[in-house]
């Protein structure tokens, strides 16, 4: 279950989600929207796993948030030892807040860490100090949170080789339950696209990739396992929300822009706030953009999603055919991808895109025997 | 019949875009030849590619009925010529067909290139010359600049000179009035036996080859039996006519007229351009002069970039060669490239034609290796044999002689632009002739140097080392020995064939750092380091390494953007499309030919 929260206190350079900066004053109409799209929407649960993202969810008066999560579990049912999640930026984050949260029912939070030098943290347009994340955590485990996530963000120009070091060992110090570590990447239409177009510094994606070795071999050397190209976490301390999408699992998404994926069908909400907000307050879905997800379509996704994941993916015909294709041998041969058992896996996760394509270039297979996704996939 | 002293046969020569398919559309028009509603823009020009790239690629004839302030009523032959160095022997067959020139200049531009590489090949074809200077209605004419610059060409009076606007009408009844008077009509006797001359031809899809004939001698009627004397195909003449510009059937042509000529014939390979058509019962004893088989100058391979469309590929290169007998094709295999075909073309103009035709007329996706020429090489006690690919060229360090064909250029240039082509000729072994100052403005410059330095990159840096003022023309001048290498390019130590070229000793290391230096930059990053190296033979003048690809992975794909994340993805496969697998090394094809096309 994923719900949107929109709002930010300014966009960040790099960043391409649906967000709003400076438009807190519709925080409660826009509570009150998701509520009805709550409760209009069909059976289903109980759930496993609630992530409120954004945006910066924690920009919401927590109040707001414990009325959201409430509707959810009389709607649909919490699980009792459910992952209920949300993402929060350290500069919003006190304790007052942080307890209030966990009496409302959530368990976990991601802080938008993403470096710990302030150069860096002011190249990225973020608004909080180090010293801030550090404050930020300790109140997350005083309140009682079970599971706390910092997100880190890897090879922006600016950042040195000393300085990426510097932002891991901090991270690690604070102990965290997950780490995220994302290389920076220029989104189409983003202000640092357009810098970048204008002649800015694009980030290195050769420095990205011995930030990314390094992450993987100061996580392992704490204790922390990457079970996904770009998260760690320790045992019993993952994603569950985002384990499920990798796993071809369904899932519902509440708010703007929100995606959701049920019945081998995955649609789109609505991305505009106003026009999101406006169609609900109508009575009327804002769902938009039905894609049937079916037959040979299903099974390549599977393998796609799937092989981000460091335990691999069942094979399947998808893997098999990709084992066996031209591309797939020199995948083989290259150490990009290995089988163990009957699982696809990628050896050499900084190229999984690579492995991708040659999925995608498959030629296709008369879909027999592939039906629609249903449940939990591989 | 028109009487022959009332026939008048001439074409319209010019350099590329001074205007002769617009003058030709005024004649026609101005003689009523075409109605109105017909009219429109060049209505030579037909294949729509000739259209939109504004150059004449086949040679036509259109009559016009023309009455004439003398009140007697003229038939005007105008025999259409292309404008283009490439088919030089095209237009040389032209003027062989007429009695007169018309030599048009633009009036801004000035005498070029073309204009006098035709104004001498009309001269030497003994035609009457009639100068003309163009588009007078510019407000940035020169025309007396122009026609002195025309005098000095053809040796005449300025004052003799035409001034019109083609594309305003002004002074074309002027000019109309003097090819009548001054163009001489047709000699010849309709007495004695045929003699015809095949001055261009095409093929139709109903028709099958139609020719285009002016008669020299005696006359051709429908049903006749005739004989091609240069393939010695016999046929019977199934229709005979004229064109206005429809086809109008007549029952006979005779000597000094112009026409079309259908026998039913397939292959335009048996009915050539510059042949004589003669009577297979009463045929003449000599042929007309100046016939030669088309020869190809410029060599590259064509390979379809997906493999499945070779014979996709053939069918469309032999559609082509249908209308175009100058165009060869043999098939070629390329350990890089698959299955393809080697063509020969009369220049690089015509290879880009060609091309252009087979991937827009045929929708084919196409990897064309870069150009190269025809050598000779004889290897010790052997016959000398014609290599024109450099993958067939024999390796560095055997012994040989090799021999490389040369062209006569002929530049011109504003003067203040001559320092900057001489040392582009020089560059390129030039070797240069005399100059000859047309007027204050433009300077003639001859120069031999070999065809293989011309076949790269060398318009364009003309051009833009002269900032578009130098034009160029050239006819083949013969073969001589050379000290040539084959450069090699290995991939992963393995040598690609379609990388090779023959180049001149001297110039084989620039040569091979030049093209290591630019397949790196082209060749995407792979799985695992690729060492590219440059060798002769076994020795490796030069090396670089790719790196391997270390990163290849989006940062995030969670719920929210699997189908945004899955387009990207196949956005960027469909790219991978376009590259071609060498080993196990991806390469793109326009590396094939970018890689050749800088040089210094
Ligand atoms: N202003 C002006 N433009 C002309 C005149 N004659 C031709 N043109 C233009 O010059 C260009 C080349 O003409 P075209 O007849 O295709 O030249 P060709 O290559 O010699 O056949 C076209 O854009 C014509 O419209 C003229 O008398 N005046
Ligand atoms: S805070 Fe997060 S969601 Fe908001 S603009 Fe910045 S990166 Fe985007
Ligand atoms: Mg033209």
């Amino acid at each position: 279950m994923y719900l949107h929260i929109p709002f930010c206190e300014e966009v960040c350079p790099y960043c391409d989600f649906a967000v709003v900066a400076g438009r807190d004053q519709l925080a409660s109409r826009y509570g009150e929207a998701l509520v009805a799209e709550i409760r209009a929407a069909t059976a289903w649960g109980p759930l496993d796993a609630v992530n409120f993202g954004g945006g910066t969810p924690s920009r919401m008066p927590a109040g707001l948030l414990e009325r959201i999560l409430q509707e959810l579990s009389s709607r649909f049912g919490i699980r009792k030892g459910a992952e209920v999640s949300l993402e929060a930026n350290p500069e919003d984050w006190t304790l007052q807040k942080a307890e209030s949260l966990v009496a409302a029912g959530f368990n976990r939070v991601s802080l938008g860490a993403q470096s710990f030098d302030a150069e860096v943290l002011s190249y990225l347009g973020r608004r909080h100090t180090p010293a801030e994340i550090v404050g930020a955590v300790t109140a997350a485990r005083r309140a009682g949170f079970d599971s706390v996530n910092l997100d880190l963000i890897m090879g922006s120009p600016p950042e040195s080789a000393s300085s990426w070091s510097e932002t891991l060992r901090r991270a690690l110090e604070t102990n965290p339950d997950h780490l995220s570590t994302y290389a920076l990447t220029v989104e189409p239409g983003t202000v640092l696209w357009k810098n970048v177009r204008a002649g800015a510094c694009s980030p290195d994606p050769d420095r990205q990739a011995e930030c990314w070795e390094e992450a993987d071999r100061e996580c392992a050397r704490t204790g922390l396992v990457r079970y996904e190209v770009s998260n760690a976490a320790r045992p019993g301390h993952h994603c569950r929300y985002n384990l499920s999408v990798w796993g071809q699992g369904e899932y519902l998404g509440f708010g703007n822009g929100a995606h959701s994926f049920r019945d081998g069908r995955r649609w789109e909400n609505l991305r505009g706030l106003e026009r999101y907000m406006d169609t609900v307050e109508a009575g009327r879905s804002p769902n938009r953009r039905f894609e049937l997800i079916e037959g040979w379509a299903a099974e390549t996704e599977r393998v796609l999603l799937g092989i981000r994941r460091r335990a691999g993916v069942r094979s399947g015909r998808a893997g098999e055919a990709l084992w066996k294709s031209p591309r797939g041998r020199e995948l083989r041969r290259a150490g990009v991808i290995g089988l163990h058992g009957d699982r696809l896996v990628v050896e050499r996760p900084l190229l999984t895109d690579e492995v991708s394509r040659a999925i995608l270039a498959l030629p296709q297979q008369e879909s027999a025997g592939l039906g629609k996704v249903s449940g939990l996939g591989g | 019949m028109a009487s022959r002293s009332l026939i008048r046969n001439f074409c319209i020569i010019a350099h590329i875009d001074h205007g002769k398919s617009t003058l030709a559309d005024r004649l026609l028009e101005s003689a009523g030849a075409v109605s109105q509603r017909d009219m429109r823009e060049q209505v030579l020009d037909t294949m729509d590619l000739e259209r939109e790239r504004g150059i004449t690629i086949k040679a036509q004839a259109v009559r016009l009925d023309y009455e004439a302030s003398d009140r007697r009523s003229y038939v005007l032959n105008l025999i259409d010529t292309p404008g283009h160095v490439d088919f030089s022997y095209e237009v040389s067959r032209s003027l062989a067909a007429c009695e007169g020139a018309v030599l048009l200049v633009d009036a801004n531009q000035g005498v070029q290139a073309q204009t006098v590489a035709n104004a001498y090949l009309a001269v030497e074809a003994g035609l009457e010359i009639i100068p003309v200077v163009n588009k007078i209605d510019l407000p940035s004419a020169e025309p007396e600049r122009a026609a002195e610059e025309l005098a000095r060409v053809v040796g005449g009076d300025p004052a003799d000179t035409i001034f019109i606007s083609a594309k305003t009408g002004e002074g074309v009844d002027e000019l109309t009035e003097r090819i009548v008077d001054v163009v001489p009509p047709p000699a010849g006797d309709e007495d004695l036996p045929l003699s015809a001359l095949i001055f261009d031809s095409y093929y139709d899809l109903y028709r099958g080859v139609v020719c285009y004939v002016r008669v020299m001698e005696g006359s051709i009627s429908v049903g006749e039996r005739v004989m091609f004397m240069a393939t010695g195909e016999r046929r019977d003449v199934a229709e005979i006519g004229v064109l206005t510009p429809d086809s109008v059937p007549v029952g006979t042509l005779v000597a000094g007229e112009v026409g079309y000529l259908i026998t039913g014939a397939k292959e335009i390979d048996r009915v050539r351009v510059g042949d004589t058509v003669t009577s297979a019962h009463r045929p003449t004893v000599v042929p007309l002069r100046g016939y030669t088989d088309p020869r190809p100058m410029v060599f590259a391979g064509i390979f379809p970039t997906d493999g499945d469309e070779y014979p996709r590929l053939r069918e469309a290169l032999e559609k082509l060669q249908l209308n175009d007998a100058s165009l060869q094709i043999a098939p070629e295999f390329s350990q890089a490239l698959g299955f393809g075909f080697r063509c020969g073309f009369l220049g690089l103009l015509h290879m880009e034609i060609v091309r252009e035709r087979l991937e827009r007329e045929y929708d084919l996706d196409l990897v064309t290796t870069s150009p190269s020429v025809a050598y000779r090489v004889t290897l010790p006690g052997d016959e000398p044999v014609e290599v024109r690919s450099p993958a067939d060229f024999p390796a560095a360090g055997r012994e040989m002689v090799v021999e490389e064909p040369w062209i006569k250029a002929l530049v011109l240039v504003p003067p203040e632009h001559l320092g900057a082509v001489m040392e582009i000729l020089t560059s390129r072994r030039g070797e240069l002739g005399p100059l000859n100052y047309l007027g204050t403005e433009r300077v003639e410059l001859t120069c031999r140097l070999p065809l293989a330095e011309v076949v790269f990159d060398f318009y364009d840096r003309l051009k833009s080392k002269t900032r578009g003022f130098a034009s160029l023309d050239y006819e083949p001048d013969g073969y001589q020995p050379s000290d040539l290498v084959k450069v090699d390019l290995l991939l992963n130590g393995s040598a690609v064939d379609a990388f090779s070229a023959v180049v001149h000793r001297p110039q084989a290391y620039a040569y091979g750092r030049e093209m290591v230096t630019r397949l790196k930059d082209l060749i995407p990053r792979q799985l695992f380091d690729v060492p590219i190296q440059a060798a002769i033979g076994s020795r490796v003048i030069s090396r670089e390494t790719i790196r391997a690809k270390r990163k290849d992975v989006l940062a995030k794909c969670y719920g929210g953007d699997v189908t945004r994340k899955k387009k990207l993805l196949a956005r960027q496969k469909e790219g991978k499309r376009r590259m071609k697998m060498v080993g196990s090394v991806e390469v793109p094809s326009e590396a094939f030919v970018a890689a050749l096309r800088v040089r210094d």
